[in-house]
């Protein structure tokens, strides 16, 4: 159960070895003593070293093996999270950026890209939808991208993907609202964490605990919808209404 | 959840004895408008009448005459309780069942429904208190005036000045008060000295964002210090007005805004009073602003399992949330813990499970009467699954 203050007792991330994702747990650890923590991915020495470094942070971590793609996994792994105790915040960070070149061109990489960010978010947010409803309470986190507001010829694969993933959460959040239930959207600029490694700093980047310590404070005060910075929000407002012909131009 | 506020009549009222058995989910404000005007009060009265009896019973709820008194629990002859089995049982304190009629009085609703209630009243000869008024330069004369009256004053009171630093900390209005008798009336009271205000409550609209901050807690809590006369007064006051002021106000937690206050209730035994200072001083230079400061002594509790009142100095804030409360209060936490003292549940929405086994060292019993009530887990609130209460051993056994 989330406190008055906002603090979550457990955390679920979908995606757990997520650079984002790892550091809203975490900043949430500093905050909450015995945080309960269960890190859904792929075995990898990633997930493993995660796991050690958040318990070294006082969390009491759990690792489940979650495949985004495997469709019978997100029900399995949301019920499996939420044995003994509820899940308070589920965070679901799991996507991939993926190669833009080859994403609107190869077919296999165009279905794995949409497959990932899209119908397996859609998958974890039925099997999450369940578990709100049956706990009376819950907190879905989703992280979406500035990407998905408006989609640039440089990824407008991942953008789509990600315009999809934001749609569904959007309106997820409004149908569990009665059941007590808050989907909070975060709209993130560029991060540099592994994801982007490589890649050229977009305008207005920020790091991983940016993202993490504004997701946070958005939980505690029960909003809604987040961009970090928050600088995008009118940016992306403004980017959303030029007309074609200008867009096209712009050095994004 | 389980609304029992259609289930509020009065079955029976024994004038003679001054007993009354009602429905769990009648108002305290309903019952004292019917018993009232009959000369009969309840012995305890919590600092609002817009909560039920079952409510009062499964809070143990306390008012300012706690420390000649002792809280709710105490006046219920018989309660009937519909278990998790499905059986409407009839407990009382010395049998059937005392074990379960005192997990019952303070258990938080988490035993079953109390659906029937046999409270004692008591008598009075007028609905009027007559109350005293003092002002306490800082937190040690505040003290010493309610020890002082423990054992002259049938209720005592004192509201505190929270922001108040140096040597004007803890600085305070001391109230004390008693039954007031035909003889304190005016001529005019006098015709009418059992009178029930009609009930007019203002509505509090919802703000945008919180009426209370620094600058208005801070000239609260000047205006009400600087309201108390300089020296002692005495004065007659309704008793509505003495025991629930804020009841006038309907809605009145909108004045904190979207994000809401937490209310922040506990007790230290007297043999750790220094604490209550120390827990002034930290609030006082935390920057957080509270308006509503209560301090007050406890006398002897309850046998109830979970019941929150014990020996010593209870200590009430009302804090707008805001970013940086939860530190504050996780340091009160621990010293309030560690001094043997611990936090009201009836107000709490935050406390970290952990502090829970030693503020309340009789968990375990608890655990185990709830296992025999409510062996399907059947009854459930938030409170009890943020802090494990609905299956303590479990809930308390990770944080080990």
């Amino acid at each position: 159960m989330r406190d008055s203050l906002g603090r979550p007792q457990t955390v679920l991330l979908l995606g757990g070895t997520s650079d984002i994702g790892l550091a809203m747990a975490r900043a949430w650890a500093k905050q909450v003593d015995g945080l309960r923590v269960t890190l859904a991915a792929r075995p990898s020495p990633r997930r493993t070293s995660a796991a050690a470094d958040l318990e070294r942070h006082g969390c009491r971590v759990r690792e489940l093996d979650f495949d985004a793609l495997e469709q019978q996994d997100h029900e399995r792994v949301v019920r499996a999270a939420a044995e003994g105790e509820d899940v308070d915040v589920a965070v679901v960070a799991f996507g991939v950026l993926g190669e833009p070149e080859r994403a609107w061109q190869d077919p296999h990489h165009a279905a794995e890209l949409a497959a990932t960010n899209y119908t397996a978010a859609v998958l974890a947010g039925v099997a999450l939808g369940r578990l709100v409803r049956d706990q009376g309470h819950g907190m879905v986190v989703a992280l979406s991208s500035v990407a998905g507001e408006r989609p640039r010829r440089s990824n407008f694969v991942y953008g789509s993907s990600k315009a999809g993933f934001d749609a569904y959460y959007t309106g997820l959040g409004e149908a569990l609202r009665p059941f007590g239930g808050r989907v909070l959207v975060v709209r993130p600029g560029f991060v540099r964490s592994s994801m982007t490694e490589g890649l050229a700093e977009a305008p207005l980047a920020v790091d991983p605990d940016t993202v993490a310590a504004a997701t946070l404070r958005a939980v505690a005060s029960g909003r809604e919808q987040l961009w970090v910075p928050r600088q995008l929000r009118p940016v992306m407002s403004v980017l959303r209404h030029l007309p074609r012909p200008v867009f096209r131009r712009l050095p994004l | 959840m389980l609304d029992l506020t259609g289930l509020a009549q009065v079955h029976r009222l024994d004038l003679e004895a001054g007993v009354v058995e009602v429905d769990a989910g009648i108002s305290l404000d309903r019952l004292l408008r019917v018993v009232l005007p009959l000369g009969l009060t309840l012995p305890v009265q919590p600092g609002t009448r817009q909560v039920t009896v079952g409510g009062a019973v499964a809070c143990d709820v306390h008012g300012k005459n706690h420390h000649t008194a002792g809280s709710f629990g105490r006046y219920v002859r018989s309660l009937v309780l519909l278990t998790g089995a499905g059986d409407a049982i009839r407990l009382k304190p010395r049998g059937p069942d005392p074990e379960l009629f005192w997990g019952t009085v303070g258990g938080m609703g988490l035993t079953g429904v109390v659906l029937r209630v046999e409270l004692e009243l008591r008598r009075v000869e007028t609905s009027r208190i007559v109350v005293r008024a003092e002002r306490q330069p800082d937190l040690h004369g505040v003290m010493d005036a309610l020890r002082e009256h423990d054992r002259t004053a049938e209720y005592s009171v004192a509201w505190f000045d929270s922001l108040a630093q140096g040597a004007a900390t803890g600085r305070g209005v001391v109230m004390t008060g008693r039954d007031a008798v035909r003889d304190d009336l005016t001529a005019a009271q006098r015709e009418d000295p059992l009178h029930v205000p009609a009930s007019r409550r203002v509505q509090v609209p919802h703000t945008p964002l919180c009426a209370v901050n620094g600058v208005s807690g801070r000239a609260f809590n000047e205006a009400y210090f600087r309201r108390a006369p300089r020296r002692p007064s005495t004065r007659v006051e309704h008793a509505f007005g003495f025991f629930q002021p804020l009841d006038g106000l309907q809605s009145w937690n909108r004045l904190y805004g979207p994000r809401g206050l937490v209310q922040y209730q506990l007790v230290i035994p007297d043999a750790a009073s220094e604490v209550v200072v120390e827990v002034v001083r930290e609030v006082a230079a935390s920057g957080h602003v509270s308006c509503l400061n209560v301090l007050k002594r406890f006398g002897p509790g309850t046998p109830g399992l979970l019941s929150f009142p014990a020996p010593g100095w209870t200590l009430a804030l009302d804090l707008p949330v805001r970013a940086g409360l939860d530190a504050v209060l996780d340091r009160l936490d621990a010293r309030v813990a560690e001094a043997g003292g611990r936090l009201y549940l009836a107000k709490d929405s935050r406390l970290p499970r952990r502090h829970l086994p030693t503020m309340y060292p009789r968990l375990g019993e608890f655990a185990e009467l709830r296992h025999r009530a409510d062996p399907g887990g059947l009854f459930v609130s938030d409170l009890a699954r943020r802090l494990g209460l609905h299956r303590p051993t479990e809930g308390n056994l990770h944080d080990a």
